[in-house]
């Protein structure tokens, strides 16, 4: 049983109050407020150096907040980080590293014992998990040599094998193709209905298909239902002038920023 | 190569069998810890700690020499300043990252000078050459030993933690929010990373350490799909250019060291042409 299971869906999931962060001399974010619910799905958009990332950081306990506070189900992230499962951009990692796909996924398992070796339990639990995410073939295969949407894939299964509650993902559609930004949406669609997601994207239309939430991070951070998501919101947010865009493919017919 | 041999056999030739005995067991950590510096990108930071080790040394000679403190040696003063400086690095990535690349530089220069200067100031002669360029044929039976031990140490502690060093080297983002205490983790990779470093002095000598600390692994990495499988191929062609090293250095009476490097370099960059060549281009 999952811990959103065991805790009554009035408790935030994710709570934030009076948030505030900056870096030295430069203010990120002031006063930020935001409760995230136990299934939710909640989409991250703003502009660049709008905060995105460092609110992240803050729910996911790397930083920690100068005013405020940042609980996860009701404890600080350090406390109760073992619950977020973290998708990270696949962009950062070097191409040459020579690792499996499984041993990648395994990872997930890490910080159940002191020494980091894994049990049958964990293994049987990281191919689980590259089956519900349809690469269990690909699970001795070399991490590098997958494309962009499997590698996003085995990631996703990766935060999946810590058995957290709540999936965070950085950018999980940049660099890859649409019809496996398609496929991608879809898992997210499954896995909400057994955890809350929060994401960080600049797909806002694709996204908003998906996502029952927008949170439009701007410094301050304001919240949206996904249907009152119109161009001049986003214009709004982004602080700039924006054209919609229909798309021809299946999944999207919303807008897309252009500059 | 046949004289190599006849020396290897040859009662009066002790030197030559340590030298044989030290390269094979002298591979296991070099290809292990050599794989890590390879995938964690921490080549230069290997290279400030060697530099490093001639303080070390220098103060280990002065003291013995002009102080008369004979319980501290130059093995012993390589130690402890390497693990200082793998302290000193690891602090720099914690607390000042942005700092890194000038604290490398600074540790890397500063060390090769303060160990100049205890040089000079050490009375009698002191020929820096062997520190700087290596001779594997001096090592002594107890270097064995100690070469041993490292072996032991090393491979323990990696055989242990493999999963851990495996995610803070791929990851040390995610490790952490995982609840690995990485900087402890990083710390102790780089601690190693100086022991294997004061060990392979003694071999190829402080300048052309990295060099076979990092070839090796690198060659391996062309071919390895894991890191397991890098480390024991590092360790496979750590041997080889050892033993290859020795043989063609003792047969046309050239030093050892220099020897090694110039096999591993020549494997490296055939390898690194025949993997531009002849592997499919991708589209």
């Amino acid at each position: 049983m999952n811990h959103s299971e065991t805790h009554n869906r009035s408790e935030p999931a994710i709570s934030i109050t009076d948030l505030s962060f900056g870096y030295e001399d430069r203010q990120i974010l002031t006063e930020v407020n935001l409760a995230v619910y136990p299934f939710d799905s909640v989409c991250i958009v703003g502009p660049n150096g709008g905060g995105k990332t460092t609110l992240m950081k803050l729910i996911i306990g790397l930083l920690t907040p100068e005013i405020g506070e940042v609980l996860i189900f009701g404890k600080r992230p350090e406390i109760n980080k073992k619950l977020i499962g973290y998708v990270p951009q696949y962009a950062v990692y070097d191409r040459q590293f020579p690792i499996s796909v499984k041993e990648v996924v395994c990872m997930g398992r890490l910080g159940g014992n002191m020494t980091g070796r894994y049990s049958t339990e964990d293994w049987d639990r990281t191919m689980h998990v590259l089956g519900e995410v349809g690469l269990a073939p690909f699970a001795e295969r070399s991490f590098s040599s997958l494309s962009g949407g499997q590698r996003q894939r085995a990631l996703i299964a990766r935060a999946l094998a810590s058995g957290g509650d709540i999936l965070i993902l950085d950018e999980p559609t940049a660099n890859i193709d649409q019809e496996s930004e398609s496929h991608l949406f879809e898992l997210l669609g499954e896995l909400n209905q057994r955890m809350t997601i929060l994401m960080v994207t600049h797909d806002v239309g694709f996204a908003s298909k998906f996502f029952k939430r927008i949170a439009c991070v701007n410094r301050r951070v304001v919240i949206h239902p996904t249907s009152e998501l119109t161009g001049e919101l986003i214009k709004e947010m982004y602080g700039g002038d924006f054209r919609m865009i229909r798309h021809d493919h299946t999944c999207s017919s919303e807008g897309h920023r252009h500059d | 190569m046949i004289e190599f041999l006849a020396a290897l056999t040859d009662p009066d030739l002790p030197f030559v069998r340590y030298a044989v005995i030290t390269g094979i067991l002298a591979s296991i950590p070099f290809g292990i810890i050599g794989t890590y510096v390879v995938v964690r990108r921490i080549s230069y930071i290997a290279g400030a700690i060697s530099h490093c080790i001639l303080g070390g040394v220098g103060a280990g000679l002065y003291l013995q020499n002009a102080q008369g403190v004979s319980w501290f040696g130059p093995l012993h003063g390589a130690i402890v300043v390497a693990l200082l400086a793998a302290v000193v690095l690891s602090l720099v990535s914690l607390f000042a990252k942005q700092r890194e690349d000038s604290v490398i530089g600074a540790l890397w220069a500063a060390g090769m000078g303060i160990g100049l200067l205890f040089l000079a100031k050490t009375p009698g002669y002191v020929d820096p050459m062997s520190y700087l360029f290596g001779n594997i044929l001096l090592i002594t039976q107890s270097d064995i030993y100690l070469v041993l031990l490292l072996d032991i140490l090393v491979v323990g502690t990696i055989g242990i933690f493999y999963n851990t060093f495996l995610a803070i080297c791929f990851d040390e983002e995610y490790a952490g929010l995982r609840g690995v205490h990485t900087h402890w983790f990083y710390l102790v990779l780089l601690c190693l990373t100086a022991l294997t470093i004061v060990l392979l002095v003694r071999v190829v000598g402080i300048v052309m350490v990295i060099a076979l600390l990092t070839l090796p692994a690198a060659i391996a990495g062309n071919f390895a799909r894991s890191v397991r499988q890098m480390m024991v191929l590092a360790i496979l062609l750590c041997t080889i250019f050892i033993l290859a090293g020795l043989s063609t250095s003792y047969s046309l009476d050239l030093p050892s060291g220099p020897v090694i490097i110039v096999i591993a370099a020549a494997v490296y960059l055939l390898v690194a042409l025949g993997m531009k060549f002849l592997r499919p281009r991708s589209i």
